[in-house]
């Protein structure tokens, strides 16, 4: 009854978010919506007892995305434009639901013990697990050790993805040429130096 | 318990609401980040509440990760504002300016 409540309201949330988010026009407010739906569905990871899904939730939905949502901002305008209905995208987003709507009846109940995933290598890792790592958490037990070096791959390629953007962007290269800058970008700070070396003058 | 735990849920759900409204509506944009934030804090009353009524104490630690996240992500966004940028060189124009 109380997980059913929990996970009722959760979910409740979420749309009300998601709506909001879909009716808004200003963006701003739709960024910080969105920060706020990963908050949620983090929040609903965790009572589904997968913390570390819900970590990375919480700090790329809520954290890193709304940070390059508010850099996108800075370039684009501020409210959306108003826009028609574009029919084919439409239609194509109500043919995905409708079929994964048509897969979600077809799925093994939440939590039955006879369903395929439970009965194939989970068994093992699920009796094995308190002895071989000795962590309390299941999920994590498997996410960080029996596929440790499938997260350590991960890692790598996110790592190296993070290296990349930041050589393309020239984050290094800034502090040091600040007049390579774009005109756009350092418009606020130019003008800030300027403000100090005047009151420096004077 | 059962239905202190609901009680507990249904405050949180209101005030989340009402956060969620207030982010919707907010007229200025520091409205919305404190409202944004405000949901961030209920998210974490509410691990922690659920933690208490499951008898799961590790979800306090989980809490206070999320607290930490939702603090980290505030300040972010409002130096963001402040500062147009996020990278160190914010650090070397304030020495400048010193």
């Amino acid at each position: 009854m109380s997980g059913f409540l929990v996970n009722a309201s959760l979910i409740s949330l979420l749309t009300l978010i998601a709506i909001l988010a879909l009716r808004l026009h200003r963006l701003f407010a739709v960024v910080m919506l969105s920060g706020a739906f990963s908050l949620v569905a983090a929040t609903l990871f965790v009572v589904l007892d997968a913390v570390d899904v819900a970590f990375t939730e919480a700090a790329v939905g809520a954290g890193i995305s709304s940070i390059l949502a508010l850099a996108t901002l800075s370039l684009v305008p501020a409210e959306e434009k108003p826009h028609s209905i574009a029919f084919v995208p439409a239609f194509l987003a109500l043919a995905t639901a409708a079929m994964l709507a048509i897969a979600v009846t077809d799925l093994p109940a939440f939590g039955d013990v006879n369903a395929p995933i439970h009965n194939h290598v989970a068994p093992e890792f699920i009796k094995g697990s308190a002895d071989d790592i000795g962590i309390p958490n299941v999920v994590t037990s498997v996410l960080a050790s029996y596929r440790g070096y499938d997260t350590l791959g991960e890692t790598v390629v996110i790592f190296t993805a993070a290296i990349a953007v930041l050589l393309v962007l020239g984050g290094f290269t800034r502090p040091h040429h600040p007049k390579n800058k774009s005109p756009k970008s350092q418009s606020r700070i130019t003008k800030r130096r300027k403000n100090g070396e005047g009151k420096n003058a004077g | 318990m059962e239905i202190a735990l609901a009680m507990t849920l249904i405050a949180l759900g209101i005030a989340a609401t009402l956060a969620i409204i207030r982010a919707t509506l907010g007229p200025t944009s520091f409205d919305r980040v404190l409202a944004v934030n405000a949901v961030g804090s209920i998210a974490v009353l509410l691990i922690a509440v659920y933690g208490f009524f499951d008898g799961r104490p590790a979800f306090l630690d989980i809490a206070m990760l999320y607290a930490l996240i939702n603090f980290i992500g505030t300040i972010a966004i409002l130096k963001f504002f402040r500062f147009g940028t996020l990278g160190d060189h914010v650090l070397h124009e304030d020495e400048e300016d010193a």
